[in-house]
């Protein structure tokens, strides 16, 4: 078997700034080279702690973090320095929800793209300028000439976002990570990132982590999906797996409420209550005060995760049909 | 209960003037230019076609939804009829009475029978009151004693399911973002409306609090016998819950009809590219092709004739020489539809066949 790309393992991450949170627990997860897993889940569920610190993006000073994470080979938990800098954007690279606000306001895009090049790579300016250049060309900005001196506030969302895109693949990283990067856009624009998204992950043959909170965006892009709930990983499955028969109460619940034209006119079947505090999580199964099938064993015991052929849950009494009345 | 919150009189106008075939708003003209400042040598003053000369109605005890991207004027739409800005021009008739009109009704009493409730549910509420203060005050203010107004209060409340020993006395920042939209409810419904303006309020939260709240607004409006205007982005939400559709692009109204109508044959290549925009649901069935290529245009001097023409691949000469007029569909009853395509005398090649379909 090939060692797969990115493998975590345990990773737990507690925040203890002014408050105290349980941002993550023994988040395990694996991924081979050019496999695209959607991380889906709603806010505060953990998704997006776990993109930045596969980055190292949170300050180890209000940050504990424990557990292995290792992405093409690299310990990324003992990374520091320069090879953590060539690391990111080199090997991973990030494309964030608010293009413009990840962009720095007084340099043109071409400008930042060009800086990226060269911190990774020797080369001259004119070189990387033709590359930059070449990159907006590919997430198929049109003018790319005239776009490559325009500010980020001169361009419209969509525009920025696909030029965030070329920003971090200019590198040629081997793992993209996407941090709801469609979120804020319109529906028409969004399905145009999506689609340029998985053109791009074809023909690079890059792995992907998408997070999102539509898990419709999701069905387009991802191979897999992996449900987060409370800094943990409660299910993992094969899109196709989770969308026809999500097994663990919260997916299921979290596909019922989804709004569709099939349930015109019938209440929808709400998860009842809302998420957990980090900072106070029950004991137990996080997900079980909100749970129709809860029992003692629910809120006394954090569930185990079982794995059985390309399929991961972690729940006490998965369930075994579909339709679920919760 | 809900009789229990109507007879609190003082501020209770709102019985049914018109009857149950008359609209309970008719919106004619309305129309909103916002100028935009130019440089000092710029002679021509440019303006934002935020509302392009809108007119439609709202049936009693419907919901009609308002989609479009952003841009399109939806918001500016619902902050003109809850007159939280002056429009340009164009008149507002609630059942049947002109608003602010001599003879019709007064601004005032317009605004008891009207509510709104906002995206940002944080934003929307004063941080320095309690809830219960917040949903008191509006009462207390047209002529409820404290006691009467902190009374109805906690009965909104609980009827939101906020438990009231529990939360009254909280501040917003104590709540989570679904129990703060649900004060935002409970507060706009303080006043009995008649119509609620719902501005892209189930947006910001979660897809499983997002259902809770659905289905709260589902059974106040059964309750109150309420009327909502549902502005929104997300289509498969609009789907659920509304009865009408309206899609707007560029301040203007492009198609308007039914849901089912809308949803099931769409007349205009707007409206079908906006559907088509929405992901599948279905990994066997993905997605191939973006229904439109590039944003959503500048509102500043939009183009001539058609507005959408530019997107549209169907665009002829006859849509950049005359804008279309919203004109009934063809074969469809109650579907308006501003496209030469199914004007057969506009002589686009296509509206023959369109409207043999």
């Amino acid at each position: 078997m090939i060692a797969p790309l990115v493998s975590v393992k345990d990773l737990s991450v507690e925040f203890h700034g002014s408050r105290q949170a349980s941002a993550l627990s023994q988040v395990s997860f694996d991924l081979k080279a050019g496999e695209v897993l959607g991380l889906l889940g709603e806010s505060g569920s953990g998704k997006s702690v776990t993109l930045r610190t596969l980055l190292k993006l949170h300050s180890p000073k209000t940050t504990r973090m424990s557990g292995q994470i290792h992405v093409d080979g690299i310990d990324v938990m003992a990374l520091q320095g320069r090879p953590l800098e060539a690391y990111r954007g080199g090997i991973a690279s990030m494309v964030f929800q608010e293009a413009g606000l990840a962009f720095d306001p007084v340099y043109t895009i071409g400008q930042q793209i060009m800086e990226a090049i060269r911190a990774h790579e020797s080369i001259s300016a004119t070189a990387a300028r033709s590359q930059a250049l070449h990159m907006l060309e590919r997430v198929q900005i049109p003018q790319a000439k005239r776009r490559f001196d325009a500010y980020p506030h001169e361009l419209s969302g969509g525009m920025r976002q696909r030029a965030m895109i070329a920003l971090a693949l200019a590198c040629k990283p081997k793992l993209l990570l996407a941090d709801e990067p469609t979120t804020a856009l319109d529906a028409t624009v969004q399905i145009q990132i999506l689609l340029l998204l998985r053109e791009l992950q074809r023909e690079t043959g890059m792995a992907v982590i998408f997070v999102t909170h539509d898990i419709g965006a999701a069905v387009e892009v991802a191979d897999r999906i992996a449900v987060m709930y409370a800094g943990r990983i409660v299910e993992e499955n094969s899109v196709a797996g989770m969308v026809h028969a999500a097994r663990h109460p919260y997916s299921a619940g979290l596909l019922a409420s989804t709004v569709s034209s099939e349930n015109r006119g019938q209440p929808l079947r709400a998860i009842l209550g809302s998420p957990p505090n980090l900072a106070d999580l029950p004991a137990g199964c996080s997900f079980a005060p909100r749970c129709a099938h809860a029992s003692a064993q629910c809120r006394a015991e954090s569930p185990t995760m079982v794995s059985s052929d390309n399929t991961r849950i972690a729940c006490w009494h998965p369930l075994t049909q579909l339709p679920v009345t919760l | 209960m809900s009789s229990n919150l109507t007879d609190m009189n003082a501020m209770d106008d709102s019985a049914d003037r018109g009857g149950p075939a008359q609209p309970l708003l008719i919106v004619r003209n309305l129309k909103k230019y916002f100028p935009v400042r130019g440089g000092l040598l710029e002679r021509e003053k440019k303006f934002v076609h935020a509302v392009d000369g809108i007119n439609f109605t709202v049936a009693k005890g419907k919901t009609l939804g308002i989609v479009g991207e952003s841009g399109c004027g939806k918001s500016t739409t619902a902050r003109l009829i809850a007159r939280l800005m002056e429009p340009d021009s164009g008149t507002l008739i609630f059942d049947g009475e002109g608003v602010g009109e001599f003879g019709g009704i007064e601004l005032k009493a317009f605004r008891r029978n009207l509510q709104m409730v906002f995206q940002d549910s944080f934003a929307s509420l004063n941080p320095r009151l309690t809830i219960q203060e917040t949903i008191a005050y509006g009462p207390r203010e047209h002529g409820l004693t404290q006691a009467q107004a902190n009374e109805r209060a906690r009965q909104l409340l609980a009827r939101v399911g906020l438990e009231p020993e529990q939360f009254a006395s909280r501040y917003p920042h104590e709540l989570s973002g679904g129990q703060r939209q649900r004060v935002n409810i409970a507060r706009a419904l303080a006043f009995n409306p008649r119509l609620v303006i719902l501005d892209e309020a189930v947006a910001a939260l979660d897809k499983s609090v997002q259902a809770q709240v659905l289905n709260l607004l589902q059974e106040l409006k059964a309750e109150h016998q309420l009327t909502y205007l549902f502005i929104s982005h997300d289509l498969h939400v609009v789907h659920y819950i509304c009865d009408d559709v309206m899609v707007m692009y560029l301040g203007q109204v492009v198609e308007m009809g039914p849901v089912e109508q809308i949803y099931g044959q769409a007349a205009h290549p707007y409206t079908r590219a906006l559907l088509s925009a929405v992901p599948s649901m279905d990994p066997a069935n993905r997605t191939q092709k973006s229904p439109l290529s590039g944003d959503p245009p500048n509102p500043i001097n939009p183009p001539a004739g058609c507005r959408f023409r530019e997107r549209c691949v169907h665009a002829e000469a006859v849509c950049s020489e005359r804008a279309p007029a919203l004109v009934p569909a063809a074969q469809l009853s109650g579907h308006l539809v501003a496209c030469h395509m199914n004007d057969a005398a506009s002589g686009h090649t296509a509206a023959t066949l369109e409207s043999a379909v």
